[in-house]
């Protein structure tokens, strides 16, 4: 790579942020506000696919139960609201609880009174949680197919769980969140929402940062080593147990993070956040926006939930139909992702079929270490 | 049972559901040793690289490893001790580069909390630098592991098993698939190593195992046939019987 060619890029770069700020800024007077907290809501949730990305992209771990620690996250912080709403109803807590004659708040419920507990509980409570069956699923090396089906099977335990549980979190009807309070607002309300949406698209940056971190360097390598062949990380001296832990305790707590963010832009968490197909659709943004890119994740979450809201809009029965054709297309014509696509030889694959570029006459892979050759 | 040894598998017997892989297989290697293993196909070769590093739980016997005991213990536990292995097909990461493909081998302690800090050690950068100029991967530092041809990638294993300093160097077939002067250099190297470290070296190659000029162990239906040097063997009746071929052929 020339120094003209790394100069032009940093440009691109630069310019890049620039416009995402301008754009954050502006999207509030830009869009009307149905369209903005679609927009926040789709953010929040490509937190979640984040952590979709890192424990699959890159360690190689298919989880189909991060519903379990988006719906924490989402009740953390719902109860707060709930909580803190509650000064005019009987015995001064959540209303529902009346309902089932409830009078007292359910001791664990306690420490939610604290905004500062919450803040802290919304990602380190699902960090736990995930911590907890990531070992124990880990230590008896229980992976591929069998980890995908027991995380299935925790979520469905989960959600029968939850939608059971009437006196404990208003059992399937859920917790709403859009008429309580926080600092003398309604958290339904538009100026309420517009402060969400911008926190939102902070912390998806600041995640995205985040996990770009992580899968920096020797730590990211013993990750995508773990994917590959994880006996030979074994035998190097590493325990993989501990860093398999470690991403899928990270990858909760950014569920929590979302879960918490989705909530309060929706308006309502409930057991429906732990439904088999919401937790499969999360690995679907990060495969169609493409495997270990981590951007990738983001954009898949972005758009693929735009597109959802746009054509159920128009086609309201078709959606399920698209989408199910979207990862068969992508699995089979793009295994990489789009953004894995893009970033690979994908582009000039094509524009060779085309007849628009030239074939390169020497294997890829050669010249490609003769350029690096040069380099040294 | 000496002090001097390294290593010293006793009346080490694995079965898989009845089928004797080993069976009282005694074995001792000194320290700075270079030891040849050959033997026909499932003589067990490979399970006896992985009762000791862990891989399969012997039924019966004991692994002592510097006088302490390794059965029972975790893969990661036995490499930390001084254990590394070099598989039969080349296993490394085909999609880390050549240089992050030693930094995870010669990187210690070998802890989530070391490998989050982004700063590699100086020390282990020349040793990075210098396990790439034996192997002569100098100028693939960059490249995708992935893309080096077989002969490059067998060296690399070599690179990284080195680079993981362990006391015992278990190498499985290190040879196969190579051309005769990679065969040649590969023989060579591992003949360097061994004075520092003990190397055991299990192959089918019995000119490169003549090469090596070592000790040579003979394995048969899960034990022990014969030790001794490459002439010895030659001439045993037994081994040529079951594995050396008559000499006529």
């Amino acid at each position: 790579m020339s120094i003209s060619k790394i100069k032009f890029d940093k440009k691109i770069v630069l310019s890049f942020w620039i416009i995402l700020i301008a754009l954050i800024i502006a999207a509030p007077t830009l869009l009307p506000v149905f369209r903005l907290n679609l927009l926040g809501r789709y953010l929040s949730l490509s937190i979640v696919a984040l952590g979709v990305d890192l424990i699959w992209g890159y360690t190689g771990l298919l989880s189909l139960g991060q519903g379990i620690f988006f719906a924490l996250g989402g009740y953390s912080a719902a109860m707060y609201l709930q909580i803190t709403s509650s000064s005019e109803f009987p015995n001064n807590i959540p209303e529902f609880f009346a309902l089932y004659g409830v009078e007292k708040l359910p001791f664990f419920w306690e420490p939610f009174r604290s905004p500062f507990f919450t803040f802290f509980a919304i990602w380190i409570i699902p960090a736990l949680v995930a911590g907890l069956i990531g070992f124990l699923v880990f230590r008896n090396r229980i992976k591929g197919v069998y980890f995908s089906i027991l995380t299935q099977a925790s979520l469905l335990v989960f959600f029968n769980f939850f939608n059971g549980q009437q006196k404990l979190i208003n059992g399937t009807n859920g917790l709403k969140t859009d008429v309580t309070q926080l600092f003398g607002q309604m958290v339904g309300s538009e100026s309420m929402q517009r402060i969400f949406f911008w926190i939102t698209a902070i912390l998806v940056i600041a995640a995205w940062f985040f996990a770009k971190w992580v899968v920096k360097g020797r730590f990211g390598n013993i990750l995508i080593g773990i994917r590959d062949d994880e006996p030979r990380v074994r035998f190097t001296g590493y325990n993989p147990v501990i860093f398999k832990t470690i991403i899928f305790s990270i990858a909760g707590g950014l569920a929590g993070i979302s879960g918490a963010l989705y909530t309060v832009q929706s308006g309502i968490v409930s057991p429906q956040f732990m439904t088999v197909p919401f937790s499969i659709e999360m690995v679907i943004w990060v495969a169609v926006g493409g495997r270990g890119t981590l951007l990738g994740a983001i954009l898949g979450a972005v758009f693929i939930n735009y597109a959802k809201s746009l054509v159920s809009e128009a086609l309201p029965a078709s959606w399920m139909f698209i989408q199910g054709g979207l990862f068969i297309l992508v699995v089979t014509a793009l295994p990489e992702g789009v953004l894995g696509w893009i970033q690979g030889d994908g582009p000039r694959n094509l524009l060779q079929r085309f007849g628009l570029k030239r074939k390169i006459e020497t294997y890829p892979s050669l010249e490609v270490n003769n350029k690096e050759g040069n380099n040294e | 049972m000496n002090n001097k040894d390294l290593l010293n598998l006793v009346d080490i017997t694995v079965s898989f559901e009845g089928f004797l892989a080993l069976n009282n297989l005694n074995l001792s290697l000194k320290k700075g040793e270079l030891r040849a293993v050959i033997g026909p196909n499932g003589a067990g070769k490979t399970t006896f690289l992985d009762v000791i590093t862990g891989k399969v739980k012997p039924t019966n016997g004991e692994v002592i490893f510097k006088g302490k005991s390794l059965v029972g213990k975790k893969e990661h536990k036995i490499a930390r001790l001084g254990v590394g292995r070099k598989f039969q097909s080349p296993r490394i990461f085909e999609n880390l580069t050549v240089k992050e493909n030693l930094e995870i081998s010669v990187t210690t302690p070998k802890s989530p909390l070391n490998l989050i800090n982004k700063i590699i050690k100086d020390e282990q950068l020349n040793e990075i630098d210098r396990l790439m100029k034996i192997v002569n991967l100098a100028q693939k530092v960059d490249s995708k592991a992935g893309s080096l041809s077989h002969g490059q990638k067998q060296w690399l294993e070599i690179a990284m098993l080195v680079g993981q300093k362990p006391d015992l160097m278990l190498v499985d077939e290190p040879v196969a698939g190579l051309t005769d002067e990679e065969t040649d250099l590969t023989a060579d190297l591992l003949k360097s190593l061994s004075g520092e470290n003990t190397v055991v070296v299990i192959d089918h190659d019995m000119e490169f195992i003549r090469r090596l000029d070592s000790n040579v162990s003979v394995l048969n239906q899960g034990t022990v046939l014969c030790e001794g040097t490459m002439e010895t063997i030659q001439k045993d009746k037994k081994v040529i019987d079951v594995y050396l071929g008559r000499p006529e052929d």
